[in-house]
């Protein structure tokens, strides 16, 4: 416990930190606050349509009649829950693939750096479009577009794992393990995986903003997610499509774009400020990062 | 000799293999779109009012596979996909009929090649300049230049494209909000059009720039400050080199090697072109007209952009690993 405090007593002397943790910690908040929204959030024509902010609507009212405050706490929280299990399942990949081609090496390792590079040579944004409109359906669900978000995002951070454990593989207290007769899912578990969860943890974050980012690019695209449950990207797709500043409602499209704007800019420095915290050298290693 | 066998070899081999795993993903993935072309086709046929008796209907639709190139078993679309490949013929465009593909891409290549190449090369090259500046002297003023990019570089690169054309086109309308041209104007070469040209493509090239000076602005200086701490550009310092000559010649050369393979990476992916970009402001560069085509499911279309996008990543990662040595004299083939 002692220990977790002064971590954070370390943290909070960087500036980025202090501020990306306060604006995560507020829209947590907001997304916390859409289990007990009087609205629902698929519904339209609730309220007075085209209203301005005011007391009763923080945010105003946009021209489909729904509350966009109450909205965006639903957008925040749908589109945390795309980013988490992106990252999540994204980061299982990574880790297995990598510690699996890196550990064993030989033809495996061959074949799959080499998925993978084809993985990455691909125009991704446009096989991104043409997979989400085969399964039009299934990726209507955000569990899933996260799911799907995730086999396109391991590639580069496996091949990061994978140099990691090559050199771990070649370090003396690898060679005592495998010597004194540990088994190997033994060694990949006590002496490869303390080395590769940092990376683990810092891309964890970069992929989050990936996703939401990804997901703001496929609704503006009209693929993805169903237009009606609400997204920050969704929001932002509707305001536009509804043409939301020729009809004056400047509020609906700006809600969207600030929150955006936010989250991205506090993943981004929660990301750096932890990986400076945890490696001075990780910033070399970033540069190479989406 | 021995780089011909030990490196040569297995790297062209390896290109092959990648260009050709790429390739047939090409050739697959979009004969599993939900949309069928030559039903499109016909349902396009009847909204203009006409009955086509059923028999008739499996006439025209034979046909329509032939003149698409549909006909035969996937094994023989894909045997003929490389055959056409080779003469680099991708055959019709499916919705713009008659017009070739190899048509329709060299009528928008043109647009997406003069927009992105510019802004890529200006950008790259602000970038490098500054962030060597700032990397190595650390100034107070410089620090200010930090905390706004790091404010900019983060958000993705449509919000920020959408909160340009908000601000610039339509709170302050400076430039036009969308196309490569005024309406209606012919292209040519008198001095009102290329105006016209270039007012149309300012926006787009500025959104664009901002992305990549950020990004690359914050790679160059992280790389300036690592290499600034080492010990050739200390004994440097104390031998009584001049300042200026040892940021040009020891710092900013040593820490341009990552920054040339970022470059030959995105000049590969100007192929594809700025799929995003031409959206937001309706271009009309290939990203334009892949998306139209991925939406009427134009198979050969799609195909003909990706091949070439794929073919020239891949070339460009080739080549990069070829004349790395160049710029670095360390480098040494495996």
């Amino acid at each position: 416990m002692k220990r977790i405090i002064g971590v954070f007593k370390d943290l909070f002397k960087d500036y980025r930190f202090v501020v990306a943790f306060f604006v995560l910690l507020l829209l947590l908040a907001l997304s916390l606050l859409s289990s007990v929204s009087p609205y629902d959030p698929t519904r339209t024509y609730q309220v007075p349509r085209g209203l301005p902010p005011s007391l009763e609507h923080p945010l105003g009212t946009n021209w489909l009649g729904q509350d966009v405050f109450w909205r965006l706490a639903f957008a925040v929280r749908n589109s945390l829950i795309i980013a988490v299990v992106t990252a999540v399942f994204s980061r299982i990949i990574a880790v297995l693939v990598g510690i699996v081609s890196g550990y064993k090496g030989g033809l495996l390792d061959r074949i799959l750096m080499t998925v993978g590079d084809t993985t990455m040579v691909l125009p991704f944004l446009i096989v991104l479009i043409i997979i989400s409109m085969i399964l039009k359906n299934w990726a209507k669900s955000f569990f899933n577009l996260g799911l799907l978000l995730a086999f396109f995002s391991w590639a580069w951070d496996a091949r990061v794992i994978r140099s990691q454990v090559l050199s771990l593989r070649e370090r003396d207290f690898t060679r005592v393990a495998i010597l004194s007769g540990m088994s190997t899912m033994k060694i990949v578990y006590k002496q490869l995986l303390p080395h590769v969860l940092p990376i683990v943890f810092t891309t964890f974050i970069n992929n989050m903003s990936w996703a939401v980012g990804m997901e703001i690019t496929l609704a503006y695209l009209g693929l993805g997610i169903d237009p009606t449950v609400p997204t920050i990207g969704t929001m932002l797709q509707r305001a536009i499509y509804r043409q939301a500043l020729f009809l004056g409602l400047w509020w609906w499209l700006a809600a969207p774009i600030v929150t955006a704007v936010l989250l991205f800019i506090a993943l981004y420095w929660l990301s750096t400020s932890i990986s400076e915290y945890l490696d001075p050298r990780a910033r070399f290693q970033r540069i190479g990062a989406k | 000799m021995t780089f011909i066998k030990t490196y040569l070899i297995p790297r062209l081999l390896q290109y092959f293999i990648v260009t050709f795993l790429g390739l047939t993903a090409i050739f697959l993935l979009p004969r599993l779109l939900p949309v069928d072309p030559i039903k499109q086709q016909l349902q396009r046929y009847q909204s203009f009012g006409v009955y086509i008796p059923p028999e008739q209907q499996e006439e025209i639709m034979k046909t329509l596979k032939q003149l698409y190139g549909l006909e035969g078993t996937l094994w023989e679309q894909y045997v003929n996909f490389w055959k056409r490949l080779f003469t680099g013929d991708f055959g019709p465009s499916l919705s713009r009929f008659p017009v070739s593909v190899s048509h329709v891409i060299s009528q928008a290549l043109p647009w997406t090649i003069g927009l992105l190449s510019t802004t890529t090369i200006l950008s790259w090259l602000i970038a490098v300049i500054t962030g060597a500046i700032v990397g190595y002297y650390r100034k107070r003023w410089m620090e200010a230049l930090d905390i706004v990019i790091m404010i900019i570089r983060p958000i993705p690169y449509y919000v920020m494209a959408l909160i340009c054309l908000i601000l610039f086109a339509y709170v302050f309308p400076i430039f036009p909000l969308s196309g490569g041209v005024g309406i209606g104007e012919k292209l040519s070469f008198d001095i009102k059009t290329i105006l016209s040209i270039l007012k149309h493509g300012a926006l787009p090239a500025i959104t664009l720039m901002i992305g990549g000076i950020a990004w690359q602005f914050q790679s160059m200086k992280l790389i300036v400050q690592v290499v600034r701490a080492d010990d050739h550009v200390w004994y440097a310092k104390v031998s009584g080199v001049l300042e200026k000559m040892i940021v040009r010649n020891h710092v900013r050369r040593n820490a341009m090697l990552p920054m040339i393979t970022q470059l030959g990476l995105q000049f590969g992916g100007i192929f594809s072109g700025a799929l995003i970009t031409e959206m937001v402001f309706a271009y009309p560069g290939v990203g334009w007209i892949l998306y139209d085509a991925i939406m009427k499911a134009d198979y050969n279309l799609i195909m003909g952009v990706m091949c070439i996008s794929t073919i020239a990543v891949t070339t460009s990662i080739l080549l990069l690993d070829l004349i790395y040595p160049l710029f670095d004299p360390r480098v040494r083939y495996r």
